[in-house]
């Protein structure tokens, strides 16, 4: 490794239960070189500095999903995020907003888990198919429909950037939706029926008023505000076509 | 026993924290400035119903320093909200595809913009016509 030449100021919002009643700031001092990440930042104080400092992460390549967290009030993942550009600082990190703190930066995220496992987050087949009668054929312009959807890697950068799903976290929020949109869209799924009563529930589409920011933080432009915003036309169609069919036909 | 005993942040004041949100609620609360003058037209058309001189109190009213004033605030409150309204339209649509191109986010909100432009000198140039 390089030798460091400059030194950042990392305030970090602490959280041990056994000993805090609520979180504090602890700020730890820490020499960098400027391919270091916020991530590597807090490796760094967990090494040398305070070994009981908790936080997430697996992949250090922007593609676990594992590492996201406030980084100066904004949701990101704290891998892709380097310390040289926020030098002089200070900067602050803190445990994905709207979220439950289990631990320092370490978030509960069993709400996330529950919606995700809900939404059937998988194909399931129009009708059953043999082996013999070959595999699925998909055109470019098929893919295209759902492809930006399917690159969300779980991350809740867009849980912890929608005021709506904080104040009510019984919203299904962006990721599940873009979720939701991406498994509907494929030509090979014939799950929408399981999967849109969840969309047109209470805590569906509609608890959100359109910030926007979940598709602002998002690091793969998933675009998750679009998948919300596109299904509410959708569950509000289907909830006006119904009085026009006859009765007791399926959609 | 368990020795969790996970952390709840509060909401309070959220929309302070980050200039994103403040920038939301300033853009909904222009919605109230679209309320307003929808009242004013409501007003107008009541006036109207009353005959000819409430008609013309009305009226009198419009040309009047304090009318102008309100009426210049409010159409900033406008323009501010058709920026934002048009700025978050391509979030909301469905992807328009034409000879298989998606049309860019930018060209949506430009296409917006210059829809409610050219609606707003229609409107202008009616008024004109007919006054
Ligand atoms: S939609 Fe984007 S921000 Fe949300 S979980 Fe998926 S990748 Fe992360
Ligand atoms: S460590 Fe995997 S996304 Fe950051």
């Amino acid at each position: 490794m390089k030798a460091a030449t400059r030194t950042i100021r990392i305030e970090v919002l602490r959280y041990r239960p056994e000993q805090d009643a609520e979180p504090v700031v602890q700020a730890f001092d820490v020499p960098f070189t400027d391919d270091m990440s916020v991530l590597q930042g807090l490796q760094y104080i967990k090494d040398e500095l305070d070994g009981s400092l908790s936080f997430r992460w697996s992949c250090r390549m922007a593609i676990c999903g594992s590492c996201g967290m406030m980084i100066n009030g904004v949701p990101k993942l704290s891998c892709s995020t380097f310390l040289r550009d926020l030098y002089p600082g200070p900067l602050r990190v803190e445990a994905l907003a709207h979220f439950p703190i289990e631990r320092d930066l370490v978030i509960v995220m069993d709400d996330f888990i529950t919606k995700l496992h809900k939404i059937k987050p998988y194909i399931i087949p129009k009708e059953a198919r043999s082996l013999s009668q070959g595999e699925y054929l998909q055109t470019p312009e098929e893919l295209d429909r759902y492809e930006q959807f399917s690159s969300c890697i779980n991350c809740m950068l867009c849980y912890a950037a929608c005021p709506q799903y904080g104040l009510n976290s019984s919203f299904i929020g962006p990721a599940a939706m873009a979720l939701v949109h991406r498994y509907n869209l494929d030509t090979r799924d014939g799950g929408s029926a399981e999967r849109n009563p969840y969309v047109q529930a209470e805590e569906g589409v509609f608890n959100c008023t359109a910030v926007g920011y979940c598709s602002e933080v998002c690091p793969k432009d998933v675009d998750p505000a679009n998948a919300v915003n596109v299904n509410k036309t959708e569950a509000a169609k289907d909830y006006f076509l119904r009085f026009l069919r006859p009765k007791g036909a399926q959609a | 026993m368990s020795a969790r005993k996970p952390y709840r942040r509060p909401m309070a004041g959220w929309w302070k924290k980050n200039p994103y949100f403040v920038e939301y609620m300033v853009h909904e609360g222009t919605a109230l400035f679209v309320a307003a003058y929808a009242l004013i037209l409501l007003a107008g058309l009541f006036a109207l119903a009353r005959g000819e001189a409430a008609w013309n109190a009305f009226a009198a009213f419009l040309r009047s320093p304090p009318s102008l004033l309100l009426h210049g605030v409010l159409l900033l409150g406008f323009l501010y909200h058709t920026w934002t309204w048009f700025n978050i339209m391509p979030r909301t649509l469905p992807p328009i595809i034409i000879s298989g191109e998606r049309i860019k986010p930018a060209t949506i909100t430009r296409a917006g913009l210059a829809a409610s432009a050219l609606a707003s000198v229609a409107l202008y140039l009616i008024a004109r016509i007919a006054a």
